[in-house]
């Protein structure tokens, strides 16, 4: 079983991805280069927060555009598990892969602090070991992290519970207070918040229990016995 | 600015013949005051540079210190106060920037960024609170961008900056040992520089950060652009990895010329460089200008022929521009081209060592003025006072700050900003435990002990979450060095510094001297900045939530010593009297017991007794923990002093514990043990901060009322102010 960390020019917490994945929940795991030929047995894509192209122009537009996204796109229509967080979810909105926007929060400034995320969906690769409405303590740190969507995408997005996670508290204006959605499959999910920061009790000053249950339902998905 | 008509004459005499026109503008920017020292070399030798743990290699831009297993942490502390005061976004941004690649110059990763702020009266001056906004958006974009967590720092206003801006940034790297990079060079090797393109951005900027600021001189401003620099840390940690680089340096102050005459020189090497294979952002940019400006992201990379292909290949692949621009000769010159035309043909070691002077220093007379004051009365609403103290924008949470910086990113941080020094994980299983701190108030009263007392409260911060203080690095800032008045405080601040640092055997691995901050309003307060590392071998303190009927005991003695103190400045506008002076002894004493209590697993919780003195500090802790606590001020060692004083005096070495009810006897007996000032002066119930002083209440302040002043009060001034 092996997971891909996918780095952009300007990534940067693909290493601390990598260290949870591997050292943390002992999952194979390899960073691969946006350009380099994508591995090809591959169980799972992560794409990691950061800052790609600098968030020239828009976050995550330019990568959105590099070749290794129809890669992915090929591998998402096959249902594998791909997880985007932080600007992770911003490149795979940009890219088509899940509906909706991510504008500048209405403090208008960028914010990192911890906050309370609620469980929306236990059905995806990355939930199934959570229960539902259950609040796993998380980091966010993002300046264009205020889920927007219109109002028919909110309804179908509710109608085929697609809303992985809300937040648990008012943070940054985002549509139904939306952290986290999939696709309709469920298998392409995107969150603001970083789990990574928030699955190891040293550095999780509430509780890293709930969100290391996001890696361990990832590990369930890929059959891992642990 | 250019030289000196002496500095002129010395260096013809060195040369024996006269300098071309380029020669004399390399030579000008590596003499400015911001590059050579020129003033305070002679007597930076004071600062003691040895230890066990400290690892020198020729041309290290940072300081390294030994964490053992095989690890190193590097460290090093810029300021960028000009071009801050000029256009603090980018000014602050790329002091970022600069101290980051001098981390990543040793052959380290950055893993962390600490800042340390300062502005006029943000409660009164608009122009200071634009300063202020922008410089704090200038260091979030640019630190979070790099992925590069902005853990800590300080933040002071005062109307000596008015119109100004001290922007200090502090790094802190981390890597294996056998990584480092060696600085050697060899005949041939070769030269590249790797990184942003050169511009008209930051021309003359060393030396206009060596003169008054007088004018905004938006030319010597260089423009940040952090993701070439992300880009430039993972080419060149990629490029390192592959054992591509022999030697390097990054570029900062004096552009090319003091990059490729320090590296020459550290190396005992010659260099020959052509400015045409410089890859420029303008076409028609003179000579001259390349070799001075200061455009940011650079780096200067030697290496040799079989790895330069790799070296190149790396750059490729994250499309990091780069040129090979010279090559390493034996002869110790250092010559500049324009394609086959000599434009300059120096000895690299005359280039590096200006000319130092002896400046003339004499005791300033407002010294004698300020010592006698007529002492405040005692409020009669004490709880009114508190408030207001709380209120300050000295004393208040800076979250509004933090909030702003990533201080997550590389799951590194463990205790995070906002607490006494913020705690990061290493991979070796240590902690590293860091803080700077500055006070211009307590230094412009009293230069020696000011500056003494900023390390001291750095040290006293480190050690409240468990570490023990293994190097310090200081930032030196004051007005005209020219005027003996103000020399004579940078001597007072350096001595003080220097002999604390002997006492307590901590080294000084690095720091800087930044002199001309001054506007035409006159000097800044003499304003020494001092970080301190510190490292834990097994588990930091981690902060436990106070629970009812703990108590809380005070080490150290709070003394008459309110001169320079938040109390008699933002309450009664009083500027004078007695600041507070470190016993060095207590100071310590204090230390290794309250080490030994952490230890021990005596203690819930420590905390310094500083800013805003003991009131504040208990405030602090109710707040934090949303939990009231009950003091007898009657209790507390010391000198006899009236109730206001006793709440905010600001007298250093003093700790504040929090603990179980049930250690309190072994807690007594290793304090009595070590003969150790305390008391155990309260106990943590209710939702109330109250202070006694015997059966009379003094203070009564709400726990919630405290922290909506104390948590809001920042972001209400900056936001609607």
């Amino acid at each position: 079983m092996k997971v891909a960390v996918v780095v952009f020019p300007g990534s940067n917490c693909d290493r601390d991805m990598h260290h949870v994945l591997s050292d943390v929940f002992k999952l194979k795991t390899e960073l691969v280069w946006h350009t380099d030929e994508f591995p090809k047995n591959i169980d799972a894509i992560v794409l990691p927060g950061g800052f790609s192209y600098g968030d020239r122009l828009r976050a995550g537009v330019i990568a959105a555009h590099s070749p290794v996204i129809s890669e992915i796109k090929k591998m998402a229509e096959k249902g594998m598990p791909i997880l985007g967080v932080c600007n992770g979810f911003q490149i795979l909105v940009e890219a088509g892969l899940l509906p909706g926007a991510l504008l500048k929060n209405t403090s208008l400034t960028f914010m990192c602090k911890w906050t309370e995320i609620i469980v929306k969906n236990n059905k995806t690769p990355f939930t199934n070991k959570l229960k539902l409405n259950q609040r796993i303590p998380i980091a966010i740190a993002n300046g264009e992290g205020r889920y927007y969507a219109d109002k028919e995408t909110l309804r179908s997005l509710k109608k085929n519970n697609q809303i992985v996670f809300t937040y648990g508290e008012e943070v940054n204006g985002a549509s139904l207070d939306i952290a986290g959605i999939c696709n309709k499959q469920g298998n392409v999910v995107g969150m603001m918040p970083h789990p990574e920061r928030s699955a190891e009790s040293i550095i999780n000053p509430k509780n890293s229990k709930p969100a290391s249950l996001i890696f361990e339902s990832l590990l369930n998905t890929l059959g891992v016995v642990q | 600015m250019s030289l000196t008509p002496q500095e002129h004459a010395f260096l013809e005499k060195k040369i024996g013949r006269k300098p071309s026109p380029v020669e004399l503008q390399i030579v000008a920017a590596e003499w400015s005051e911001h590059c050579s020292y020129k003033s305070s070399k002679k007597h930076l030798k004071l600062l003691p540079r040895e230890g066990s743990r400290v690892i020198s290699g020729p041309g290290y831009d940072s300081g390294v210190l030994d964490v053992g297993d095989g690890y190193v942490v590097t460290v090093h502390i810029e300021s960028h106060n000009h071009p801050s005061a000029v256009e603090p976004y980018g000014g602050a941004a790329t002091g970022v920037g600069g101290v980051i690649r001098d981390i990543l110059s040793v052959g380290t990763r950055p893993i962390a960024i600490l800042d340390g702020l300062r502005f006029g009266d943000i409660e009164k001056d608009p122009h200071a609170r634009w300063l202020f906004k922008n410089a704090v958006r200038g260091i979030a974009d640019y630190g979070n961008c790099l992925g590069i967590p902005t853990i800590g720092g300080e933040i002071e206003f005062d109307k000596c900056f008015t119109n100004y801006a001290l922007v200090d940034v502090a790094a802190i790297g981390f890597g294996k040992k056998e990584k480092l990079i060696k600085n050697r060079a060899d005949k041939d090797d070769f030269v590249v520089l790797i990184g942003g393109s050169t511009g008209r951005d930051g021309i003359g900027g060393s030396q206009f950060a060596s003169d008054k600021l007088e004018s905004e001189n938006r030319s010597a401003v260089q423009i940040p652009d952090p993701f070439i620099e992300k880009l430039v840390i993972e080419a060149i940690l990629e490029a390192r990895d592959q054992h591509c680089i022999k030697a390097m340096k990054d570029l900062g102050g004096g552009g090319l010329s003091c990059a490729i005459s320090e590296i020459a020189d550290a190396l005992s090497v010659g260099i020959e460089m052509d400015v045409a294979r410089i890859h420029k952002r303008e076409a028609s940019m003179s000579p001259t200008e390349l070799m001075v400006s200061e455009s940011q992201e650079r780096m200067l990379v030697i290496t040799d022929r079989q790895k330069l292909p790799i070296l190149k290949k790396i750059c490729e692949k994250f499309r990091v521009p780069y040129s090979v621009i010279g090559k390493v000769k034996e002869d110790r010159m250092m010559q500049v081209r324009v394609e086959t035309n000599t434009i300059a043909n120096l000895p690299s070691s005359v280039i590096t060592n200006a000319p130092l002077l002896d400046r003339p220093a004499s005791k300033p007379k407002y010294l004698k003025k300020i010592e006698e004051i007529k002492k405040p009365n005692t409020p009669n609403d004490l709880t009114g006072t508190l408030l207001q103290m709380l209120t300050n924008p000295n004393i208040a949470s800076k979250i509004w700050v933090y909030g702003q910086y990533d201080h997550e990113v590389g799951i590194r941080t463990v205790v995070k900003p906002g607490y006494d020094a913020s705690v990061l994980r290493l991979d070796n299983g240590k902690f590293l435990s860091v803080k700077i701190d500055g006070n211009s108030k307590q230094c412009y009263i009293n230069p020696r002990q000011g500056a003494i007392g900023c390390f001291e409260e750095a040290c006293r911060n480190v050690v409240c979450t468990g570490a023990t203080p293994i190097g310090m690095v200081d930032h030196l800032q004051f007005g005209n060095p020219e005027d003996p008045e103000i020399f004579w405080t940078f001597k007072e601040s350096l001595e003080g510094i220097s002999e604390f640092a002997k006492y307590l055997e901590i080294p000084c691995v690095g720091g800087k001297v930044s002199f001309y901050n001054e506007t035409d309003n006159g000097p800044i307060k003499p304003t020494p900045l001092i970080g301190v590392l510190g490292l834990i071998d097994k588990k930091p303190l981690l902060t436990q939530k106070i629970a009812n009927n703990n108590m809380l005991v005070i080490v150290g003695e709070t003394k008459d010593e309110l001169g320079g103190s938040e109390y008699y400045e933002y309450i009664h506008d009083i500027i004078g009297g007695t600041s507070p002076i470190v016993d060095m002894k207590s100071a310590k004493l204090n230390q290794q017991i309250i080490l030994e209590l952490i230890n021990q697993g005596l203690v819930n919780s420590a905390h310094d007794c500083s800013k805003g003195g003991l009131a504040v500090a208990v405030s602090e802790l109710c707040i934090t923990n949303d939990m009231g606590c009950v003091v007898s001020i009657d209790k507390i060692p010391g000198q006899k002093l009236k109730p206001d004083e006793i709440l905010f005096s600001e007298s250093h070495s003093r700790y504040l514990l929090v603990i179980d009810p049930k250690n309190s006897d072994k807690i007594k007996s290793l304090l009595k043990q070590k003969n150790v000032s305390y008391a155990f002066i309260g106990k943590f119930s209710g939702s109330n901060i109250i202070f006694r002083n015997k059966t009379k209440t003094i203070a009564n302040l709400r726990v919630d009322k405290a922290r909506d002043k104390w948590l809001n009060s920042l972001e209400s001034l900056v936001t609607h102010g």
